[in-house]
């Protein structure tokens, strides 16, 4: 079954049920870190979150190729859409990570740190898409631009989410190597279940959104034909 | 309440605000676009009323 098709009440009951679990399985069945002892739970939240942004920004990216591609004006809201979720979630991900950051490391943020610079570059490039985009005149011109806007920005994210195996970086923690995640099973399946809530709870966000979009656009177009 | 404890309050609030906030944001562009549709259905059902056409 198509996600696009499943009823927006399923998707957000499904995220309500995937929520409690995660925070279940964060709270009570994984265990406390060794080395960081509590504060570790801000993990479970943190990385979904963070990985949820950077799928944000890949989909706004491809809803750009597509209207670059295809011309079909839907694309744009969706671009759109896609960066203004990746935007709210890359807000979050700056605000767990620092007090996360305050909670293990003792400062709110460290410039030493490329993943943190390079997520923050990442996170200001696309609040720069809104400049950009409210600055030019709707049509398909400003629909063009902030396509490819969009999809330039995408080249940011594997470059952000290398950041830290691209350069060495012993502050920020590699938690997912080549050997597979350094943790314990029930850590990994408390993560994972935290991971998909995020997600679906983001694209649930995203639909809802969308959704109000179009209708808003509707309504001026049926409000300009009742006034003439 | 331990200072680890606190944190890890902070950063799962602070989740949870923006989704309440956002859930505040969704109502008010929903009640906002009912207004706006229940405007448009009365200019619709007047000029219906006063025998024009609706379609443009």
């Amino acid at each position: 079954m198509r996600m696009t098709k499943t009823p927006l009440t399923v998707l957000a009951a499904l995220v309500a049920v995937l929520a409690a679990v995660a925070v279940a399985m964060i709270f009570f069945v994984a265990p406390e870190d060794a080395d960081q002892g509590l504060s570790q739970k801000i993990f479970y939240l943190h990385v979904p979150i963070a990985l949820t942004a950077y799928a944000c920004f890949g989909l706004a990216a491809w809803k750009a190729f597509r209207l670059l591609t295809t011309r079909g004006e839907r694309y744009d809201l969706e671009s759109y859409t896609g960066v203004h979720q990746g935007t709210i979630f890359g807000a979050l991900t700056l605000v767990t990570g620092s007090i996360w950051a305050k909670a293990s490391w003792g400062v709110w943020w460290t410039w030493s740190s490329n993943q943190l610079v390079l997520f923050l570059v990442l996170f200001l490039f696309y609040c720069a898409y809104f400049m950009l985009r409210f600055s030019l005149e709707p049509g398909p011109r400003r629909e063009r631009i902030s396509a490819v806007y969009a999809l330039f920005g995408v080249a940011l994210v594997p470059v952000s989410f290398l950041a830290i195996r691209l350069a060495s970086d012993f502050i920020h923690p590699t938690v997912f190597t080549r050997d597979g995640p350094q943790m314990t099973g029930e850590m990994f399946a408390a993560f994972c279940v935290a991971w998909a809530a995020t997600t679906l709870l983001a694209y649930v966000m995203y639909r809802v959104e969308l959704a109000g979009k179009r209708t808003d656009a509707n309504l001026r177009e049926l409000r300009e034909v009742l006034a003439q | 309440m331990s200072a680890a404890e606190k944190y890890v309050a902070a950063a799962y609030g602070v989740f949870l605000v923006f989704v309440l906030f956002w859930v505040v944001i969704i109502a008010t562009k929903l009640s906002r676009l009912e207004r706006e549709t229940g405007e448009l259905a009365r200019l619709a059902r007047a000029r219906v009323a006063a025998g024009e056409p609706t379609d443009g």
